[in-house]
């Protein structure tokens, strides 16, 4: 609330007053600053959460992490600014932070508008709902009636307008902008229906009183790609932030894991030579304005992106979330990367 | 006395060395400067803002607002669907901030007149009791206040299932409280018109009271006759028209209560807190107002034989007003100001459907212009409301 209002007027006044609002050269002045400010969730257990030590984890965070690593070889220099769905905007406009990697969705909207640049998907999800079993649903189309809690400034509050309007469906929307709000009111029984991203679903349902008692339905009623967020007008910083996705994913497509990187510099494969920088005159990181070993060190500090995803929301997790559609394309899903040459 | 006169006299006698040495045109001159300074720092301001915008490829511009919003809103007064324009949704806000402050406003003043005038009481315990609550609620921050009735009484109400019933066909649940809808028919006007005629009937009344009092110093009884009529006219038009008014009742649905009308646990809780949390201001003041009058003054109404209620209506109360009503109405403000704690609970008010706006459309500076010039009318309106209020009640010297 208040905070909302001060993260606005923020960034009203950086527009009105600052004379650079617009930094052309966020790498420069990342390197000058000595870390990476990266834009989070305040709390979504699995993409980000402070742990029990107050350390931020999940998925997004390793990609602020892996950015940190790319840039100064040194996956702790960074610091994160957690957002709800409304404050993130506000915050990557003001410059307030360097990056948004929150499970933000790449709508044209977004793209154009707002000012934002989105190029590599790092996680392909869909709008779901949650149910109490005990309402015996066993589809979003019986839903009609329904109060549904949802979370303000999200595509989510869009597409279940859309969706309830295109199947002639009541509902009555319970809006919130925090997610503890949110998953407070659900708990409660103020709501009948969750509705969010499915990866957010499954990581809330585990956050409830009696995670048992509640399903998600089958329905998937949107597209979701979740993408990392840069300003629009610096190409460089943009690709820096995009090539760090292509390299996880190069890097799970090679077999090249957080345990074997350094061994892997002397394969005898010579694009996986080219990838780690280990080519005699690489160019392969000056190129990008880093260092040539720049790959090495996202895998060392985060793994590729099979490791990412398995220890943060896979199977390594306590979300069990299925690789689906995130599996590379090699394996049945639309995970893909641009060479690495 | 003695010193601006010699200063008035020194001025004259001694030619103006230069003009600047002229306090007069010097003061035009700062002024005119600082007015300068402001313009132009407004106008750097603006230039930047678009400039910077423009910059970092953001939208800017007021047009967006006729856009379709896409999204629905939980509390809405007037019709609105994810068809209705960003406008309408802004507009939605708005009546739902005037309406919680509104109603908040009625009820803190009644509540915080009870209570400081109970805690002049002479009964021990209603003093004490009118005590206990003004300490307890200016002491609380309003959102904790909020926050108390949101999850702490709200939320623990039972299901819908478990609906608590109340009399009348109404429910209360954790997901509001549910009444019949009134549902007028075709000559529910007559009603109405019964209602208003007999209204005026009795506002005539009391004048002609009023009149034969002052002259034959003996009124006619005008209470019960108005109670008689405000309540008969209406009840034999209602019966005339043939009982044009019917009631939708909420009943079960599937998931929630459907039919009649629903009042959401946000706005209750909202108008609870802000209420509560206000009143115990207003308390004080009205406390404060009455104590200010001089005791000499309830001792010669008392001396003239004049009752304890009427010394309290026509001699203590008019004078206390004057000092009430400036404080109270910096109180109205505050508890406007303070209905943008709305957004913690997720009751639909001005800044909490403009943050949506701002987000999903992406454009922070109109939004932000918006809410300011929206909040400070609606401050100036309850002022100047307040301030015409204030010269009525103002004590006319004769
Ligand atoms: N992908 C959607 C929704 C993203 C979103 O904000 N999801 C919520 C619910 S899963 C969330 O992550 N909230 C976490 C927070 O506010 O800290 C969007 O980009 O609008």
């Amino acid at each position: 609330m208040a905070k909302k209002i001060v993260t606005a007027l923020l960034g009203a006044a950086v527009l009105g007053m600052g004379a650079q609002a617009a930094q052309a050269d966020t790498l420069s002045d990342v390197k000058a600053k000595g870390f990476v400010q990266c834009g989070v969730n305040s709390s979504l257990a699995g993409f980000a959460a402070p742990d029990a030590q107050g350390n931020y984890a999940g998925f997004d965070v390793d990609y602020c992490k892996a950015i940190a690593a790319a840039v100064f070889g040194d996956a702790t220099k960074v610091k994160y600014t957690p957002t709800t769905a409304k404050e993130r905007f506000p915050a990557l406009q003001s410059g307030e932070v360097d990056v948004l990697a929150r499970n933000t969705t790449w709508t044209i909207n977004r793209d154009t508008a707002l000012g934002f640049n989105f190029r590599p998907v790092n996680y392909y999800d869909g709008q779901g709902f949650m149910v109490r079993k005990s309402l015996n649903v066993k589809s979003a189309l019986e839903l009609s009636g329904a109060a549904v809690c949802v979370q303000t400034g999200t595509t989510t509050e869009l597409n279940l307008a859309d969706y309830f309007k295109a199947n002639n469906l009541q509902y009555n929307p319970v809006v919130f902008e925090k997610i503890e709000e949110v998953n407070a009111a659900y708990d409660a029984g103020r709501c009948d229906v969750y509705t969010t991203d499915q990866s957010g679903l499954y990581a809330i349902r585990l956050t409830l009183a009696a995670p048992d008692d509640h399903m998600v339905l089958p329905e998937i009623i949107s597209k979701e790609p979740l993408a990392p967020a840069v300003r629009q007008g610096d190409d460089k910083w943009f690709d820096i932030v995009s090539w760090v996705h292509y390299a996880l994913i190069n890097a799970e497509e090679f077999g090249v894991t957080q345990a074997n990187v350094e061994e892997m510099k002397n394969s005898p494969n010579p694009d996986i030579k080219r990838f780690l920088g280990a080519e005699a005159d690489s160019t392969i990181g000056a190129d990008l304005g880093l260092d040539n070993e720049w790959a090495v060190n996202v895998i060392k500090a985060v793994g590729n992106y099979g490791e990412v995803f398995d220890r943060n929301i896979g199977a390594g997790s306590p979300l069990k979330i299925e690789r689906g559609l995130n599996a590379l394309w090699t394996k049945g899903g639309i995970q893909y990367a641009p060479p690495i040459r | 006395m003695a010193a601006p006169a010699s200063m008035a006299s020194g001025r004259t006698e001694r030619p103006p060395s230069s003009l600047l040495n002229d306090p007069k045109i010097r003061g035009i001159i700062y002024q005119v400067v600082t007015a300068l300074v402001f313009i132009a720092l407004i106008y750097f301001i603006w230039t930047n803002t678009l400039e910077n915008l423009r910059r970092a490829n953001i939208a800017s511009g007021f047009g967006f607002l006729s856009g379709r919003a896409g999204f629905d809103l939980g509390q809405s007064l007037i019709a609105f669907s994810s068809d209705s324009t960003y406008a309408r949704a802004l507009y939605v806000g708005f009546l739902n901030t005037l309406l919680v402050a509104f109603t908040g406003i009625i009820t803190a003043t009644v509540l915080g007149f009870i209570i400081g005038i109970g805690r002049l009481s002479k009964n021990w315990l209603i003093a004490k009791l009118s005590t206990a609550y003004v300490e307890i609620f200016r002491n609380i921050p309003p959102l904790l206040v909020i926050f108390f009735w949101y999850s702490g009484v709200l939320a623990v109400l039972p299901g819908v299932r478990e609906s608590i019933a109340l009399p009348f066909g109404s429910y209360l649940n954790n997901r509001g409280f549910a009444f019949p809808k009134p549902v007028f028919a075709e000559g529910f006007w007559l009603v109405l018109a019964a209602l208003l005629a007999a209204i005026v009937l009795s506002l005539v009344l009391r004048r002609y009271s009023l009149n034969r009092r002052m002259a034959t110093g003996r009124g006619v009884p005008i209470l019960w006759p108005s109670i008689a009529m405000i309540v008969a006219f209406p009840v034999i038009a209602y019966v005339i028209m043939g009982a044009p008014l019917s009631f939708d009742y909420p009943v079960a649905g599937t998931f929630n209560l459907t039919g009649g009308s629903v009042v959401g646990p946000e706005f209750i809780s909202l108008y609870l807190a802000l209420s509560f949390y206000t009143a115990s201001f207003i308390a004080e003041i009205v406390r404060g107002g009455i104590r200010a009058v001089p005791r000499g003054q309830s001792e010669a109404a008392e001396a003239l034989g004049l009752r304890q209620g009427y010394t309290t209506r026509f001699v203590v109360v008019p004078q206390a007003m004057r000092i009430i009503i400036p404080p109270l109405t910096s109180q109205y403000l505050n508890l406007t100001k303070n209905s943008t704690l709305a957004i913690a609970i997720g009751y639909a008010d001005l800044v909490s459907v403009g943050g949506t706006i701002l987000n999903q459309s992406g454009h922070p500076i109109e939004i932000v212009a918006i809410w300011m010039v929206v909040y400070l009318s609606i401050s100036l309106l309850t002022s100047l409301f307040m301030n015409w209020f204030n010269s009525r009640m103002a004590l006319v010297e004769r």
